[in-house]
């Protein structure tokens, strides 16, 4: 039945079939179903999962309803988790939902092995001291975690996994592999086989710009002994020369070569991105290492042999005004190239396996080609455990974000998120909770800030008293429109990481709704 | 910590609104009498019932509004499915509008959605005119920038080119691609108008004509031979339908045809319709995100709750997670939300002869266009009933239809633009009738 495939088409164009095949293998656990819980989960049952397990022990009550779109009146009563989870089921039949009505922190005390079944779990609204029993829970098991909280005009949101390491970034804006300032051999040979002085116009403007670059590049190599343009004037010079060989001013294939340029000066060799990754101490791999760390190994000798400083070639090329002809064979000489490196790619990556033990053909033909189409976009994502973030964080980064004006505010709701766990610690209830008590609460917060901010080494630094009323306000509601979108937020970082596709976030983010200034906090 | 108090439906929305605090806007005032204006008076209208429209609706009947209104033209498609939750499949074929206003009243009580399956142009100026706030979940340049022309025909200036507050119209605009999106509040008159920053929104890139039919490098350009060249050589005078089946197919297999003859790689059904219907690439989460956006803006316009974002949130979830507020500014020669297009004009100069005139007006090249005075139709191109209720009017001065008033604001509808590139539009026209100005400028002195 082609149904689902349609029914997926948008975001199949976004991820892709393997994408959608990680998706649908995905079982997740959701803790507590609130409007943030729920939201989050909404958008992720609508693309697919394959399973979701909703954990909460409450009761609907009249409020939820005035923020939770999966209840209604009928509900009023019931389990919440019940309720949620059969209307996250209407909206896709496909997806195995299933709920416990249990409260999370007597689950992550009492069976800590729970977790481990989940592919992911997504912890929401959970105060400090359950957060950080969580979080080394799963840390053990290796499963991927993330927080999301709403708190009244703000929110949290935080991943947790030792490590994850995407192949597939695909980033918006990245610089064509083309090697023009390095051109291999036969694509030296095949430039040599088009003549920029040629007489017939229709050929000349449909050269395509990587030919003429490169023959340009040797050009000027040869009259400045063996050197490519690389001082400002040198490469006006270079362009006015590209400019000397229009026949006529309106040829598109000439305009693209001057704008494409720098692509000749940009500076040969791998990226600083790349460069720490294949330094990273994971790159000395034995039978632990993970697939991704094996071809890192084999990259990292490629790079220092066959590569000659290049990572294998990605073997794709924009499209640019040429004759149809040209663009064509062009494209084959590029594509031999990246077979070409593959091919050594796919021999260093068995020989690797070999030494250390592991079936040489393990990783399928299909990741090392991914893996050299990307190599140069390789990322390494790695988080702190919360525990080290909330009892140490980076000093220097905290204390400058706090006095920083653009992010100062989201800096403080981080700040008073936390004193208002370690408030509700002490007085059994959230700051503002209940009404006519604002005064007291408001000084409460107010020195149980200065204690947290003395305790995290940031003894100048102060929270204005304008934010502290505001969090006071705030008393610890959910809003549905703050829910929204903070479970949008940890949705869309849920995708990214079971499809890995696209870098999830670094940090913890902080959503500020007073004003939008939202920060990532990498502490 | 259980809350021992009978609760209400809006415990969480009652701390916002209920509670006095430091860091809201200028007009705040908290209290149970806001929350109840906010239920039973302010009166807001979604437009597009779409990815972003569906979460609008649901965000916006939480935030406390029960006066709301959506329109779209559009009907329930399978595509829809994977990010517009208030569709089922069995609603497939349906108007989005009414089973969108539907799913939403069955689950908030309280909130009352009137939805309207028609075109934004059919509906009357006048209409857009009813609501406190407009919020726009749209797909569209176009939609856009028709909707930011009519709310920003509504604008008046005063004799010292101030907007007056009561005349503006608040929009709050929101779109999303892929994982990336933004959330922006027009104040016209205050902060940009759409059309100040339409640079923001580069146009789509055509390929040349000469490049699909001599020269094809991609797929793209196959697909497209096929689409614009190919169709219509084969079929004469049938136009094509992108929502027709067979006729996608029909044009992926030409292209498929065509990219075997030149030795190019890629095409597939799917490229196909994504070519040639310009799909934009469309999931869940993002719009959650940008819908949440808008919302919580649209309630803090309308109550002062909390600051107010200035003036455009940009959300991008592509490398790792970077979201921007950037305050833009307005375009003080901007045509659609400034003071007006000035027009001098003699007394003595026919209805007919001002509608000529803005055809030839270098800055307007409007066509077809109908003329409203203070809200009277003064010439209307259609419907027929209309246009022949106020043909006779074409013959008469625009003074006399204008009461003699001297200098006053015109609202003139019709198509902008040259050749393809014509589009619907609402402008505003500052009409000064010349050797008549210095006596209502004495006056209005006189009276000050």
């Amino acid at each position: 039945m082609a149904e689902p495939k349609v029914k997926y088409d948008r975001q199949l164009r976004i991820w892709g079939e393997k994408g959608q095949a990680a998706l649908e293998k995905a079982s997740i656990c959701l803790l507590n179903c609130g409007p943030t819980g729920s939201e989050t989960l909404k958008n992720l049952v609508l693309g697919g999962v394959g399973s979701i397990t909703i954990v909460d022990g409450s009761k609907v009550e009249v409020g939820d309803l005035g923020n939770n779109f999966m209840v209604d009146e009928s509900s009023v009563g019931q389990s919440k988790a019940e309720c949620v989870c059969a209307f996250l089921q209407e909206l896709n039949d496909a997806v195995k939902a299933k709920f416990i009505e249990e409260h999370p922190e007597e689950l992550i005390e009492t069976n800590p092995s729970f977790f481990s079944q989940f592919t992911l779990v997504i912890a929401t609204q959970l105060v400090e001291d359950s957060m950080v029993k969580l979080d080394r829970i799963c840390r053990e098991a290796n499963i991927i975690l993330i927080f999301a909280r709403s708190y009244g005009l703000m929110g949290l949101v935080r991943i947790s996994v030792k490590e994850h390491t995407v192949i597939e970034s695909k980033p918006d804006h990245f610089l064509d592999d083309l090697r023009l300032n390095d051109p291999w051999p036969e694509l030296r040979r095949f430039a040599e086989t088009v003549d920029l002085n040629t007489t017939d116009a229709v050929v000349h403007k449909h050269t395509p710009y990587i030919i003429i670059l490169v023959k340009m590049a040797e050009e000027w190599a040869n009259t400045h002994g063996g050197k490519l343009p690389s001082t400002r004037e040198e490469k006006k010079q270079f362009k006015d020369l590209i400019k000397s060989k229009m026949i006529t001013v309106d040829e598109e294939n000439y305009k693209e070569a001057m704008e494409a340029s720098f692509k000749v000066f940009s500076p040969q060799g791998i990226g600083p991105n790349l460069q720490k990754i294949i330094n990273d101490s994971c790159s000395e791999v034995d039978s632990n290492s993970s697939d991704f760390w094996v071809m890192v190994a084999a990259l990292k000798e490629f790079i220092a042999s066959e590569g000659g400083g290049e990572t294998p070639l990605e073997g794709s090329i924009p499209d640019m005004t040429s004759s149809t002809e040209l663009y064509v064979n062009l494209q084959k000489t590029y594509q031999a190239k990246a077979e070409t490196d593959f091919l050594v790619m796919e021999q260093r990556v068995k020989n690797l396996l070999k030494k250390i033990n592991r079936d040489p053909a393990s990783i399928s033909k299909a990741n090392i080609k991914s893996f050299c189409r990307n190599a140069r976009k390789l990322a390494v994502c790695r988080y702190r455990l919360v525990e080290d973030e909330f009892n140490s964080p980076v000093q220097p980064e905290l204390q400058k974000y706090l006095t920083d004006e653009d992010c100062g505010t989201a800096a403080g709701l981080y700040i008073l998120l936390r004193a208002a766990d370690r408030f509700a610690a002490n007085y059994n209830k959230f700051p503002g909770q209940f009404d006519g008590e604002m005064d007291e609460d408001i000084s409460r917060l107010k020195s149980t800030a200065v204690g947290l901010l003395n305790d995290l080494g940031c003894n100048g630094s102060a929270i204005s008293e304008d934010l502290i009323n505001e969090m006071c306000r705030y008393g610890a509601s959910e809003l549905h429109v703050v829910a929204a979108f903070v479970g949008g937020v940890a949705s869309q970082e849920v995708i990214k990481l079971i499809t890995r596709q696209f870098i999830p976030m670094s940090g913890t983010f902080i959503f500020n709704g007073i004003d939008h200034k939202s920060q990532l906090l990498l502490l | 910590m259980a809350d021992s108090i009978p609760q209400s439906r809006s415990r969480d929305l009652d701390k916002l609104l209920l509670r006095p605090g430091n860091l809201v806007g200028p007009t705040f005032e908290a209290g149970a009498q806001l929350r109840d204006d906010i239920k039973e008076c302010v009166r807001v209208l979604v437009i597009g019932a779409g990815g972003l429209g569906c979460e609008l609706l649901k965000d916006l009947a939480f935030s406390g509004f029960q006066n709301l209104e959506v329109i779209d033209m559009d009907r329930i498609e399978v595509t829809n499915l994977n990010r517009q939750f208030l569709f089922r499949l069995g609603d497939v074929g349906k108007p989005k509008a009414e089973v969108a206003a539907k799913r939403v009243m069955e689950r908030v009580s309280g909130v009352a959605i009137k939805s309207h399956f028609c075109r934004i142009e059919d509906k009357p100026i006048s209409f857009y005119n009813d609501f406190h706030i407009i919020v726009l979940g749209l797909d569209s340049i176009e939609a856009r920038s028709y909707i930011n022309s009519v709310a920003c025909s509504f604008l008046e200036y005063d004799s010292d080119d101030n907007p007056q507050e009561e005349s503006i119209k608040p929009m709050v605009d929101g779109g999303t691609e892929g994982f990336k999106g933004h959330a922006r509040i027009i104040m016209p008159g205050v902060t940009p108008c759409f059309e100040c920053t339409i640079w923001l929104f580069p146009p789509q890139v055509k390929f040349p004509l000469c490049t699909l039919a001599e020269t094809p490098r991609t797929a793209a350009h196959c697909i497209e031979y096929a689409h614009l060249i190919k169709w219509d050589e084969a079929h004469s005078g049938k136009t094509f339908d992108p929502d027709d089946p067979e006729h996608m197919q029909w044009v992926y297999s030409e292209a498929v045809k065509r990219a075997e003859l030149f030795g190019i790689p890629g095409v597939t059904y799917s490229l196909t319709q994504g070519v040639v219907k310009n799909i934009i690439p469309a999931i869940a989460s993002t719009n959650a995100i940008i819908s949440a956006a808008c919302a919580l803006e649209t309630l803090k316009v309308v109550s002062g709750c909390s600051k107010t974002l200035t003036n455009y949130l940009t959300y991008n979830g592509v490398e790792g997670l970077h979201t921007k507020v950037t305050e833009f500014v307005r375009d003080k020669d901007c045509l659609v939300c400034g003071p007006g297009v000035l027009i001098e004009l003699e007394a003595s100069v026919t209805l007919k002869k001002f509608i000529d005139l803005l055809e030839d007006h270098p800055k307007l090249l409007l066509t077809r266009v109908s003329v409203t005075y203070r809200g009277k139709n003064l010439y209307m191109q259609a419907p027929p009933v209309l246009e022949e209720m106020t043909r006779s009017n074409l013959d008469l001065p625009l003074f006399e239809l204008m009461g003699k008033t001297p200098r006053d604001i015109v609202h003139v509808t019709g198509a902008a633009g040259k050749g393809d590139t014509k589009q619907s539009c609402s402008r505003k026209l500052r009409v000064v009738f010349k050797g008549m100005v210095g006596v209502t400028d004495m006056d209005m002195a006189g009276g000050a």
